[in-house]
């Protein structure tokens, strides 16, 4: 009854091709950004800021990335913990490296180093396809934990790898309190989901879907798949990145090597399956699923009286038990779920 | 010279327990085209059931003598991982029948993370120890031929020994028996071998079953050499270039790309290690596979990848 498109007439080619088309839709997530920037910050507690907020906010940054990979451009990457590390370490070395370096400049310069070493690993993505390549990908996640355990020049001599942070200040502006850090974060994620919405929809997103759907098919009609497959990858790596600069600066504070190991790219890897393949909305269902579950199972757990260890394998259980549940009640990830909701308010109330 | 060769060796043996491993990926892969990346996690709990079966059952029945103790607890853990391959069948495979392999793989990731939890629930989560009266004396070769001799692990040998026989067996029983010719014929085709009266599902069974044996074998060897712990199913990931490097389809390519990688695995570690300073051997493996991946997109042995628009 409220969510209709009737009555909404695109008269001009920039509203035929807005974002969202319907008119419902851009006031609710225009509102839902309002609140994301205003009402959150003054009303979230400070735990809920710290331990959920802000690892969802960093995480759907690099599951939307890995999403532009794996759910556009059909190439699977178990390597995203590598690159998220190249990301850290590469802010973190710029950081302390140059004197008076704003923070988000190193944030910036720690993708564009993970974008080099996407690329890199991306080159065998021309030859290789499938589940050859997804192993091939753990290559770049085994290389980069090791180069950054053993190579001491990445984390300034120190001896167990592990690295720190000081003050985040950019401009005059310093990122110290919980609040302020996740609207720092919340800063970066709207403004690289609005690109991603945007890089999608265009000529190059046309491109990876087309490569993702049949290569060979895509090469016949002129698609490069040199050009297409490596920006996929330059792209991905980018967003990863940065949000792998994000989690070590603003989330962890300090780090080592083993913070973006496997498990972090299988982790992400959950994310974009549980959230819709091809979906920017679903990368972000996926990273609050994912966030949220181990938190709440764990809670639950110790609130039923089991003893932690008892617990942590009952979360490790029912984790694995509803990851094989969604994939076959809802292969589509929650995405689907999401556009089947919206179809059917589309007749409410009435059946037909 | 002697110290390359004692290498060399090592570096096989290990390589034969890498097959070892990835020939449980390999006939799942080949039955179903499921990239089953559970296989870690079924060797840490193949292992974890035999380690702990042979510590009760001579509590529970007064059982003193060991080996009957050892063949029990092996008989209960054999049926245990054929019950967990029925129930994945049963459970999470039957209904994922024509998504894509992406879907697949995730669905064998939450199975890890089932099983990992479920094991160690079950079994407990110490260090265990699996004694089948494997020999631990390292024993001197070839020492007319150079000074002190080439030192080779007892354990090791007879690792590797059962290692081939279990390979050569699974060849056989592939090659010879009318059940491993169902399992070749949906390998090669599901529709076709469905349409001339093999059942998928049991089939699918079987296969996790045999998968679930190479499984326990393996547990059974790495554990007693390693002590059965969760790190277990890290051997897994020991295992996956090893896999591709032979090709997916491929048992021989299990092998032959196992025997290559234990011995480049180890051989790096020597010589190339203490340049770029040590611990490569976690990399070195995929490094080489993906090297070798751009001249043989399909592995040394995998059936050739042909697109058809």
């Amino acid at each position: 009854m409220l969510y209709r498109e009737n009555g909404q007439f695109k008269t001009s080619y920039s509203a035929d091709q807005q974002i969202f088309p319907i008119k419902q839709d851009r006031i609710l997530i225009l509102a839902l950004i309002a609140a994301a920037f205003v009402v959150v910050p003054m009303v979230a507690p400070e735990y809920l800021l710290r331990a959920v907020l802000i690892p969802f906010l960093i995480l759907s940054l690099a599951a939307l990335g890995l999403n532009i990979l794996v759910g556009y451009c059909g190439q699977i990457s178990l390597g995203t913990g590598g690159f998220m590390a190249v990301g850290a370490y590469a802010a973190y070395n710029f950081f302390i490296r140059v004197d008076g370096m704003p923070v988000v400049v190193a944030i910036l310069l720690g993708g564009v180093m993970a974008t080099v070493v996407g690329v890199i690993f991306g080159i065998p993505s021309l030859r290789i396809k499938g589940l050859y390549l997804a192993v091939a990908t753990l290559a770049a996640q085994f290389f980069c934990d090791w180069a950054f355990l053993r190579i001491k020049w990445f984390t300034n001599e120190s001896s167990s790898g592990s690295v720190s942070v000081g003050e985040l200040s950019t401009l005059g502006w310093t990122v110290d309190t919980p609040a302020e850090k996740y609207l720092f974060c919340l800063g970066f994620v709207v403004l690289f989901a609005l690109v991603a919405k945007n890089l999608v929809r265009s000529h190059i997103g046309r491109e990876w879907m087309a490569m993702r759907d049949m290569d060979v098919a895509a090469a016949v009609i002129g698609i490069r798949p040199v050009y297409a497959k490596l920006t996929a990858f330059a792209v991905s790596s980018f967003y990863v990145g940065v949000a792998g600069a994000l989690w070590g600066f603003v989330y962890l504070g300090s780090w080592e090597p083993a913070a973006f190991n496997i498990d972090r790219s299988f982790q992400l890897l959950f994310m974009v399956i549980i959230g819709g393949l091809g979906s920017i909305m679903g990368s972000f269902f996926g990273a609050a699923f994912i966030v949220v579950l181990p938190i709440l199972l764990d809670n639950l757990g110790v609130a039923v009286g089991f003893d932690t260890a008892f617990a942590s394998h009952l979360t490790f259980m029912v984790f694995g038990a509803l990851i094989v549940f969604f994939l076959i009640v809802e292969p589509h990830g929650l995405a689907r779920l999401w556009s089947i909701g919206k179809e059917k308010l589309r007749l409410w109330p009435f059946p037909h | 010279m002697g110290f390359f060769i004692e290498t060399l060796i090592g570096g096989l043996m290990t390589g034969m327990l890498y097959s070892l491993v990835a020939l449980g990926f390999v006939l799942i892969f080949k039955a179903s085209g499921v990239f089953n990346f559970a296989q870690g996690a079924m060797v840490l709990f193949a292992a974890l059931a035999m380690a702990r079966f042979a510590e009760w059952i001579p509590k529970w029945m007064g059982i003193d003598s060991k080996i009957v103790a050892n063949v029990l607890a092996f008989a209960v853990a054999m049926l245990i991982m054929i019950a967990v391959a029925w129930l994945i069948e049963r459970l999470v495979l039957g209904k994922l029948v024509n998504q894509e392999g992406i879907t697949l793989l995730m669905a064998t990731l939450g199975i890890t993370y089932f099983m990992d939890g479920f094991g160690q629930t079950i079994f407990g989560s110490d260090i265990y120890k699996i004694d089948v009266g494997m020999p631990k004396d390292p024993i001197f070769l070839m020492e007319n031929l150079f000074q002190g001799g080439v030192l080779v692990n007892q354990e090791d040998l007879v690792a590797a020994l059962i290692a081939a026989a279990l390979v050569a067996a699974l060849a056989a029983f592939f090659q010879y028996t009318s059940t491993g010719r169902a399992l070749r014929a949906v390998a090669d085709d599901h529709q076709a071998a469905q349409s001339i009266g093999i059942p998928l599902s049991r089939i699918w069974v079987i296969v996790w079953s045999v998968a679930g044996f190479a499984a326990l074998v393996a547990g059974i060897i790495w554990g007693s050499k390693l002590g059965v712990q969760f790190s277990l199913s890290l051997v897994a990931l020991k295992a996956l270039p090893v896999v591709i490097l032979g090709g997916l389809t491929s048992v021989p390519g299990a092998i032959v790309g196992g025997l290559i990688i234990g011995v480049g695995e180890k051989l790096s570690e020597v010589f190339i290690g203490p340049m770029l300073g040590g611990g490569i051997e976690i990399w070195f493996a995929y490094v080489l596979v993906l090297f070798v991946l751009l001249v043989r997109p399909q592995g040394l042995f995998g059936e050739k990848i042909i697109d058809r628009v």
